[in-house]
């Protein structure tokens, strides 16, 4: 399907700063299920940002303002076309799956997410392991906005019993990581077949099954990423595959507003029309 | 002395000759010089020296509870001399390890080669503390990731040197070798002059030298240079502001700098300026807090980019501190057959991987006979000397290693060559090691000597300056042609 993706964030403070900075991870890297038509990132001038490539592959703009303002936004527009390949994801890989078994602070394992991990030990494919795993999630860590905060650990929101996608995401890494399987955190658009605007892009998962290569799971959603699904980076945790994370200098408070909007382009099929939940 | 000393020394190889052994030539002048030196000369002269130091501002903050924080890192009066041949030795097997460093840290962000070739195992890269995912691919200026390298070697015996641990983050110490060698020369100017002692001082320029050659490429005219430290708390902050004094560049901390657009700045009173090679003496966790540790106020947001981008060069380059890695040391010698082709000139202490089950039994029966270290420590901290330690200490340590086996190495208490050192006591022998500083860049540079390292203390084998450690001048020196026998 073709999904065009319209995602402002707009950051005001109740006094000048003299300098702010954000690395943005918002660009998808084309795959097998994902083709980009168009895709920008402009700041505050309105001219295109400069980017590079990370360690892991995620291409990261860099927006700086360095001078007293009191309000700036990031845009990022764009267009692909995207297949279903069942979740699976090939495309080039700086760093080998193994790799995606160390863990970080926000996914240390601890005794409910053993247990948690452990519950499936029946299932004899590591596929349906995985799927039964993801289906878990939800009914432990409710979906409620506002409970848990970027540094929430997988631990602790599976002790809190309520969170974001984000923390879905962690708590599968955690389980999965726990199990021996390489598996890493995703984050990017979702199309819900809603024409609302959102407050934030997703999160999900990634885990590496031998024969299939890497395999997305989306905890929040239930399901394995579709067509409607717009990777744009990848990482350990959330810290490295954080879509924006941003530092300014000077004491002011900020206002972030965030709009997020995903649409499919008119003339395509939609069959993914369930409304699904976006965080 | 009790008689687990006085084995420890009997067994230890004396750098000039020991009582009753015939002195080296190489320690002749300073033999006879001691001999005829009183110590209420030498007490003088320490005095002199700790005032000589004090003018200077030379102090080195010790991380321990209690004490002077700001108390002078002792010295020691008595230079302890290498000679020419030695020191050439030992430079060119330094030059070979730290190629081969050089070449394991370039692989490991890259294709990994020596882990297909299965010499070095996965895990201990890829899931390695200091291994740093965001270096992954990137090609680094002149393919440069250990710019400045410190080396700490020991030595047991006439030709027998090892080689203790490699220090690869942001090596420190090479201030006091320059501070020593001009007190010793200030002090002792008529000794001094007695012999043909290679100089040290040109270390500043050599250091500079190996920063401007690995400027970005993108830069065409002459690199803008920084030191970058983590501010006056650092315990070797005065070696920064040293260094950069000697350099001539500026001293700048993280809030002196500014990226934009892919570009890092320094801020100065005409405005910005820009900079091309950064000589950072702040960790890898806290050099961006964009990319890593997001609540470092040390480091310069957005520098990840501007190095990736190519517009900056980082020295050292960030996860080169996998050298530093104890489990990784053990597979220096294989790194320079694998990369190099060559034997390795420098050996390696034996060590136990605590990892290892066989090893690891090893280490649990004969722990009161070896020296225990943790994997990711330094500074001498977090150690035990087994043939020091009480039984309550051994108890504690085998307790350690049984829970976290992967934590702890292992290595035999070496007998340490001692050196005469002026002690309350008089001249008395005491352990020594060597840190030579090595420099890459568009070629190696490695100024002759290097820090050595006292252990004050009668009979101690830590010589590290936290642990009670001192310093001496080192001199390597040119002795004068001796008809050949």
């Amino acid at each position: 399907m073709r999904l065009q993706v319209q995602h402002r964030t707009a950051y005001r403070y109740d006094a000048p700063i003299p300098y702010a900075i954000q690395n943005i991870r918002l660009s998808p890297r084309p795959f097998r299920g994902l083709r980009v038509i168009r895709w920008s990132i402009k700041g505050e001038t309105g001219n295109e940002l400069p980017s590079y490539i990370d360690g892991y592959g995620n291409i990261i703009h860099c927006h700086t303002v360095n001078r007293w303002h009191q309000q700036a936004a990031i845009v990022v527009s764009g267009e692909v076309e995207t297949h279903d390949t069942h979740g699976m994801v090939s495309a080039p890989e700086p760093l080998p799956p193994f790799f995606f078994r160390r863990n970080t602070p926000l996914t240390e394992p601890c005794e409910a997410l053993r247990a948690l991990a452990a519950e499936g030990e029946g299932l004899s494919s590591l596929l349906d392991r995985l799927h039964d795993l993801m289906e878990r999630i939800p009914r432990r860590v409710i979906y409620e906005i506002g409970e848990t905060h970027a540094a929430t650990t997988a631990s602790e929101a599976l002790a809190a019993g309520r969170g974001v996608c984000q923390d879905h995401a962690h708590v599968f890494i955690a389980c999965a990581r726990l199990l021996d399987v390489p598996a890493r955190y995703v984050s990017g658009y979702l199309w819900t077949g809603s024409e609302e605007n959102f407050e934030a892009s997703h999160a999900w998962a990634e885990a590496f099954v031998p024969d299939l290569g890497w395999v997305g799971f989306d905890p929040a959603n239930g399901v394995s990423p579709t067509a409607a699904y717009v990777r744009t980076a990848v990482g350990l945790d959330y810290w490295s595959a954080a879509p924006l994370r941003g530092l300014r200098q000077g004491t002011a408070r900020e206002t972030l507003e965030v709009s997020v909007q995903v649409t499919a382009v008119a003339g395509q099929e939609q069959s993914q029309s369930q409304q699904q939940v976006v965080s | 002395m009790d008689m687990e000393q006085g084995r420890q020394l009997a067994q230890s190889f004396d750098e000039m000759g020991g009582p009753g052994g015939d002195c080296r030539p190489q320690y002749r002048v300073i033999r006879s010089w001691l001999d005829g030196a009183e110590s209420e000369l030498l007490r003088l002269k320490r005095e002199e020296a700790e005032q000589l130091f004090r003018q200077i501002g030379i102090t080195f903050a010790v991380y321990t509870e209690g004490g002077d924080p700001e108390r002078l890192i002792p010295f020691d009066l008595i230079p302890r001399i290498l000679d020419g041949q030695e020191w050439d030795y030992l430079e060119r097997g330094l030059v070979q390890r730290v190629q081969a460093l050089n070449a394991f840290v370039a692989d490991v962000y890259h294709e990994r080669e020596i882990v297909k070739a299965g010499k070095v195992p996965e895990a201990l890269v890829l899931h390695n503390e200091s291994f740093e995912a965001e270096m992954q691919g990137f090609t680094v200026p002149q393919e440069v990731y250990t710019h400045i390298a410190g080396i700490d070697i020991v030595r047991t015996g006439p030709k027998e040197f090892f080689v203790l641990e490699d220090n690869c983050r942001t090596p420190s110490g090479v201030s006091y070798m320059l501070e020593d060698r001009e007190v010793t020369m200030r002090l002792f100017p008529e000794l001094f002059g007695q012999h043909s002692v290679r100089p040290v001082s040109h270390y500043p320029d050599e250091l500079l030298e190996t920063l401007r050659s690995v400027a970005p490429e993108r830069c065409s005219g002459e690199p803008t240079i920084v030191l970058l430290t983590p501010g006056q708390f650092n315990s070797a902050y005065y070696e920064h502001s040293f260094l950069a004094d000697e350099m001539g560049v500026e001293l700048v901390e993280g809030s002196d700098l500014i990226v934009e657009d892919a570009v890092v700045y320094m801020r100065t009173t005409e405005g910005l300026r820009r900079v091309d090679v950064i000589y950072r003496r702040i960790d890898d966790a806290f050099l961006d807090p964009l990319t890593f540790n997001p609540d470092s106020m040390l480091g310069v947001a957005g520098l990840m980019q501007a190095y990736r981008t190519g517009n900056v060069t980082l020295a050292n380059a960030p996860g080169a501190g996998i050298c530093d890695d104890k489990a990784i040391y053990t597979f220096v010698p294989e790194m320079v057959r694998f990369y190099l082709g060559e034997e390795p000139m420098l050996n390696n202490v034996p060590t136990y991987n605590c990892a290892k089950e066989e090893e690891r039994h090893y280490v649990l029966d004969n722990l009161s006979e070896l020296v225990i270290k943790l994997v990711h420590g330094s500074g001498g901290y977090g150690m035990l000397v087994g043939p020091r330690a009480s039984e309550a200490e051994l108890g504690e340590f085998a307790t350690r290693i049984k829970a976290k086996p992967e934590a702890y190495i292992a290595q035999p208490t070496l007998a340490l060559s001692t050196c005469p050192t002026f002690v309350d006591t008089g001249i008395a022998p005491r352990h020594v090691d060597l840190r030579p500083f090595v420099l890459v860049g568009d070629r190696v540079r490695v100024v002759p000597g290097g820090l050595t390292r006292v252990a004050l203390r009668e009979g101690s084998l830590v010589v590290n300056s936290s642990q009670g450690g001192g310093t001496k001048d080192t001199w390597v020196i040119d002795l004068p042609e001796e008809p050949s026998s």
